[in-house]
């Protein structure tokens, strides 16, 4: 099947591809599988209890990239999706997931997706996502993303989560659980605009001895978007846990900070960052000094900021 | 080229209003004229004022025969005036080729954005990619923050403490940093210093103390008798008052 100039640009825009890949690739389209291409290390396969698809990494794969984009253009849409991915034991690999809702219409398009990662020894994984809205139409664009990653021994996962534009209400979960020497890095960007709201959660579990968790929020809250964030770190063996929560506000928007540590072990060592302030005024001027206009300035601030 | 004219800055304080810069006046020519005084004299918001960041209370500002005194920053910074900050700013993730690029106003490649790393004793290779931000020392910002104004190349250019912070090998760098920028410009450049290396290369000093001038004139006229007493003595005179009064 052909996609149409309209799919080929969400495409482009969460997943930066100009043309179907070569690699391993599953497109799901308006709640259906649309296209799919597996590899001699990489099997994706149909879940038969539930919508969704299980992703196989065999033990040792090395520089193989697996993109699994979802495009909702249909108004009225919900969709639901569950993907477990299954990366062998010191595989090293990129997925790049990523969810464009197109919506010209009135009813409210909506996609859930569930994603768990389940990495084996010394597997190391990392993790592109973006999400992205638009559409002429009054109906609501909704994203739920859950991100649920289990990492066992020495493995590691970084996480790039980026909701970029045009998500009216998003709720996103992330849960993790780390074994011995495991390490997750998370950096997240959102930006809300006109009447959005977007809630971030994320809750880690470190429970393996010397195993190591750094996340990182970045977000611009715009006009009348409310966002609320919440992160909870358990400290449940020694261990470096930290987050930090970084929102630039503007206009009449809202944006609450929640984070929680919790220690239950002496060798846990956990810290949290938190800082909510409007842009600061220095900035823009030096930025005008250079000649830009104030709208100008912002943007720059903001651009570099979520960069 | 630059004029103040009956230029003040009052600020509200917790007994009353307070002068900062006081009924200035002020015209400069020259191509290289340095502007010095002791700590808290009035310089850096002389320098505020001249960029459009402040805005007088009383006063005029002429530049190339233009009142600018109700022009924005980005106004003034258009027409050809550059302001290199004592305390430069830094940014999250707005990187120092960024930086440089927005300064020069047009696109440029990362040749010649290393090329002006370069001019300021920079390692290009290092710093292109590097955010502007909390990791940069001091120093690194102070040079990153010249680069800037070498690559705006405007017509007046108001350097504010440009060697605070800065090693003592970059000095004669620096120097030829001031030798470049006007042979390109065609214009002047106002060094706000206390170092006696860097006034004595100035066409004209400026001694600012108390928001007023207080000297003026050719840098050997001027020069010995800032030697011999000025900002030494000012603070010293404070402290001992407060001594004798305890
Ligand atoms: N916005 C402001 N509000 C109140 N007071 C100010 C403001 N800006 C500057 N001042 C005060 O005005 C005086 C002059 O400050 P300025 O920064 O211009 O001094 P300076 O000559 O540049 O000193 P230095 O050599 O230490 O850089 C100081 O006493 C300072 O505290
Ligand atoms: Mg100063």
């Amino acid at each position: 099947m052909a996609l149409d100039k309209m799919q080929m640009n969400l495409l482009k825009t969460i997943a930066d591809l100009e043309k179907v890949p070569d690699g391993a690739f599953n497109l799901r389209l308006d709640g259906g599988l649309a296209m799919r291409n597996n590899t001699e290390n990489i099997t994706i396969e149909t879940k038969q209890d539930k919508p969704g698809i299980d992703i196989y990494i065999k033990a040792g794969t090395k520089n193989e990239r697996v993109d699994i984009p979802v495009i909702v253009s249909k108004t009225g849409l919900k969709d639901l999706v569950y993907n477990d991915f299954y990366i062998g034991e010191g595989a090293d690999v990129l997925i790049v997931a990523g969810c464009g809702i197109h919506n010209d219409g009135s009813e409210k398009s909506e996609h859930d997706g569930i994603h768990a990662f389940h990495l084996a020894k010394n597997a190391r994984v990392k993790y592109v996502e973006k999400h992205y809205g638009e559409g002429e139409g009054t109906g609501e664009r909704i994203l739920n993303p859950t991100t649920e990653v289990d990492i066992a021994e020495g493995g590691y996962l970084e996480m790039e989560t980026a909701q970029i534009k045009g998500v009216d209400s998003t709720k996103r979960v992330t849960r993790a659980v780390l074994g011995d020497k495991a390490t997750l890095i998370i950096h997240e960007k959102i930006m809300t605009h006109g009447k959005q709201s977007a809630e971030t959660d994320f809750a880690v579990d470190m429970n393996g001895f010397d195993c190591g968790a750094h996340v990182v929020s970045r977000s611009v809250a715009k006009d009348n978007s409310h966002q609320h964030f919440t992160s909870l770190i358990n400290g449940n063996n020694q261990c470096n846990g930290h987050t930090e929560c970084d929102a630039i506000i503007m206009d009449n928007a809202g944006v609450t900070a929640d984070p929680k540590l919790t220690a239950n072990h002496v060798d846990a060592s956990l810290i949290h960052e938190a800082a909510i302030g409007k842009i600061a005024g220095e900035q823009l001027i030096k930025l005008m000094s250079l000649g830009l206009s104030e709208k100008e300035a912002e943007e720059q601030i903001i651009n570099g900021f979520l960069k | 080229m630059l004029e103040l004219q009956n230029v003040s800055f009052q600020v509200d304080s917790e007994n009353g209003q307070k002068e900062i810069i006081d009924s200035v006046n002020l015209r400069i020519d020259e191509r290289f004229v340095a502007i010095t005084g002791p700590n808290g004299g009035g310089k850096s918001t002389l320098a505020k004022l001249i960029m459009g960041i402040y805005k007088p209370t009383a006063g005029k500002i002429i530049f190339n025969g233009v009142d600018i005194t109700d022009k924005s920053i980005t106004e003034r910074a258009q027409m050809g005036i550059t302001f290199a900050f004592q305390q430069p700013v830094r940014f999250k993730g707005i990187t120092v080729s960024d930086l440089i690029t927005l300064a020069s106003a047009k696109e440029l490649n990362t040749s010649q954005v290393c090329n002006y790393l370069s001019e300021v004793g920079l390692c290009a290779r290092d710093y292109v990619d590097r955010e502007v931000n909390e990791s940069l020392s001091g120093g690194e910002l102070k040079r990153i923050e010249i680069a800037m104004a070498m690559a705006r190349g405007t017509e007046l250019t108001v350097f504010d403490e440009p060697e605070a912070g800065i090693d003592l090998w970059s000095f004669k760098n620096l120097i030829s940093v001031f030798r470049k920028m006007y042979d390109k410009t065609n214009g002047s450049i106002i060094i706000i210093s206390h170092q006696e290396r860097i006034l004595n290369i100035a066409d004209r000093i400026i001694v600012i103390a108390d928001g007023k001038i207080t000297n003026d004139g050719k840098g050997e006229a001027v020069l010995p008798e800032l030697l011999g007493t000025q900002s030494a003595t000012d603070a010293c005179t404070v402290l001992k008052n407060k001594v004798d009064m305890e």
